[in-house]
């Protein structure tokens, strides 16, 4: 699967304050959320951004508190796949978890311009700068998380664990 | 072969004799935490999974603690799912408003979490409990509720720094100026996907409740979890509260590290964070005039006795600046009967400072103590980002509840040395 959109760039360690600031953690409806998106990073953000979009930031993306509510807005806003120079852990582990696709690569995080167009092989990790026509690799999965992802989640996967009697 | 104790307890948890750093393993879990902002995401994904119950119903603690008592109706609202489903699993360790204190204050202080324990919670700052010698890390709330669910989450095995604190400290001097000192050395993701150690003369000679403040901060270096091996401090602190049988892990002389970064703690002053991130640090004396609009004293990083006695013997006989709105947070309602006992309340009321109830508040922008536009305030809190205790446009700096409470008094932050 690829995905191809238009991106959206930001600094180092944004922070889940940034990405969902707390005052609007009162609720947990992914909609609400959204409306809400980086906007302590780019207050314009939550207009700006279209379907399909995609953040691309520097190091430590996502540092910060373990709210979920982080990726389920960045993912509910429409955009399609994070790419940093490196996420924090919690991030991480969160995204891959709900199924928000995210890819590490220091050299797409240096290279990729605010408003580049890039394409995105979700199984390889390619990364594509159709804008500016250069390629970057994104780190691969290990086999057990890439397991995750093609369960759909860790949910779907515990459902199949427990539904087998493995837990 | 020699592990550090995160690796021992990490293998203990996952049925091995022993595991390796950046091995995947499925560890089984002693506690599962969540609050009122990450357990109604977690009970939605809970019932996708379609088990009965809980793995365990003392094994799954939910903590309202962030907007509560609560601020408005949509936080009235999640809390009450907690409430909820706290009834129908049958929870023992659920804490209502009245019971409830600051998650990461009372597990500790409840005996719910001990010595040798793998623990997640859906709270970034669940890594405190390594300040007991466990393995306690903060998740996403998928995490938690699949753990609710199955008793079991994976990890990677994080490689280990560790951190050796030598020499004894200064006057003023204690385990929130020792992280602020690391974080601002090592930086923001200086402990990145790592386990963080810490050890040396000066840790054995912190009290549990310096403990729990480095430990509690590990996240801000973004550490995996913060661990600190169990002595006679921690085994007086755990007995007689303990919950469940525990046991004490100790990393092997011999075991491997990514790093080894050794501080002289003599040399270390009163440390201030200054916005947006905790590793901008700076030694009190090279803050400069910085004007304060309020300091908050509490949360789970300095929320406990010892903080709270520490602020009272800076506000005793003074009175909080004209310009300054200064409020103290006990982290649980335990401590904070016995501040009441002790005539901590007494000092703070009259030196005008507001004393609250348990909770989160205004540590992460919640309530109480919400900061506008361009005002600034010092507080114990362990978290500087932008907006997080209010308007987008207001400053948070961060501190130990000496320099917070003789800020309060001198309106700018400053020492108790300057406090007359
Ligand atoms: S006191 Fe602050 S950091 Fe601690 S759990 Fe509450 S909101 Fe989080």
């Amino acid at each position: 699967m690829d995905f191809q959109g238009r991106t959206w760039k930001f600094g180092a360690d944004v922070d889940t304050d940034a990405i969902i600031p707390a005052r609007y953690l009162n609720t947990s409806d992914p909609a609400e959320l959204a409306k809400h998106v980086m906007e302590d990073a780019d207050p314009e953000f939550p207009n700006k951004v279209k379907e399909g979009d995609i953040i691309v930031a520097d190091k430590n993306f996502g540092c910060g508190s373990s709210r979920e509510h982080a990726p389920i807005c960045i993912k509910a806003a429409g955009v399609s796949c994070v790419i940093a120079k490196s996420f924090a852990r919690i991030f991480y582990r969160n995204a891959i978890n709900i199924g928000l696709p995210i890819f590490e690569s220091v050299e797409a995080g240096e290279k990729i311009q605010e408003g580049d167009v890039v394409k995105v092989d979700v199984n390889t990790g390619l990364i594509t700068n159709v804008t500016r026509n250069e390629q970057y690799q994104a780190t691969p999965f290990p086999a057990f998380m890439q397991q995750l992802i093609n369960a759909g989640g860790l949910i779907n996967y515990v459902r199949e664990k427990v539904n087998k009697g493995g837990v | 072969m020699a592990m550090t104790i995160t690796e021992k307890i990490l293998a203990a948890h996952a049925g091995k004799d022993r595991v390796e750093p950046g091995e995947l393993i499925s560890a089984k879990l002693d506690i599962v935490l969540a609050n009122d902002i990450t357990a109604p995401v977690a009970i939605k994904e809970f019932d996708k999974i379609g088990v009965p119950g809980v793995f365990d119903k003392d094994k799954v603690v939910l903590v309202p603690d962030h907007f509560t008592p609560n601020k408005d109706i949509a936080s009235a609202e999640q809390a009450k799912m907690l409430r909820d489903f706290a009834k129908k699993h049958e929870l023992t360790n659920y804490f209502e408003v009245g019971r409830m204190g600051i998650e990461h204050c009372l597990l500790p202080e409840a005996g719910i979490v001990g010595p040798g324990d793998v623990i997640i919670g859906a709270d970034s700052h669940t890594c405190t409990y390594g300040a007991l010698g466990a393995f306690a890390t903060g998740v996403g709330s998928t995490d938690a509720a699949a753990g609710m669910a199955s008793g079991e989450a994976w990890f990677k095995v994080p490689e280990a720094i560790k951190f050796v604190y030598n020499g004894e400290l200064s006057k003023w001097v204690g385990g929130k100026d020792l992280i602020l000192h690391t974080i601002g050395d090592i930086g923001v993701d200086g402990a990145l996907y790592q386990s963080m150690e810490f050890t040396g003369e000066a840790i054995r000679n912190l009290s549990m409740d310096g403990r729990f403040t480095m430990a509690n901060m590990a996240i801000e270096a973004g550490g995996k979890n913060g661990i600190i091996e169990a002595d006679q401090t921690t085994i007086d602190y755990v007995e007689g509260r303990a919950q469940r049988p525990y046991k004490v892990y100790k990393s092997d002389e011999d075991a491997k590290y990514a790093r080894v970064i050794e501080y002289d703690c003599s040399q270390i002053e009163p440390t201030v964070a200054f916005p947006h991130l905790p590793e901008n640090t700076r030694p009190i004396s090279e803050v400069g005039t910085v004007e304060i609009d309020q300091a908050v004293i509490g949360s789970c990083t300095n929320g406990r006795i010892e903080d709270l006695r520490l602020a009272a013997e800076v506000f005793k006989g003074h009175k909080v600046h004209k310009n300054v709105r200064a409020v103290v947070f006990p982290g649980t309602q335990q401590i904070y009967k016995q501040a009441m006992a002790e005539g901590l309340f007494d000092i703070f009321i009259d030196a005008n400072v507001a004393v609250s109830t348990p909770t989160c508040g205004p540590c992460l922008g919640g309530h109480m103590g919400i900061l506008a536009k361009g005002e600034r305030s010092i507080a114990t809190t362990n978290r500087n980002f932008v907006g997080r205790m209010g308007h987008p446009e207001s400053e948070v700096y961060l501190s130990n509840p000496a320099i917070a409470a003789a800020s309060a008094i001198l309106g700018r932050i400053g020492s108790p040395e300057e406090v007359e």
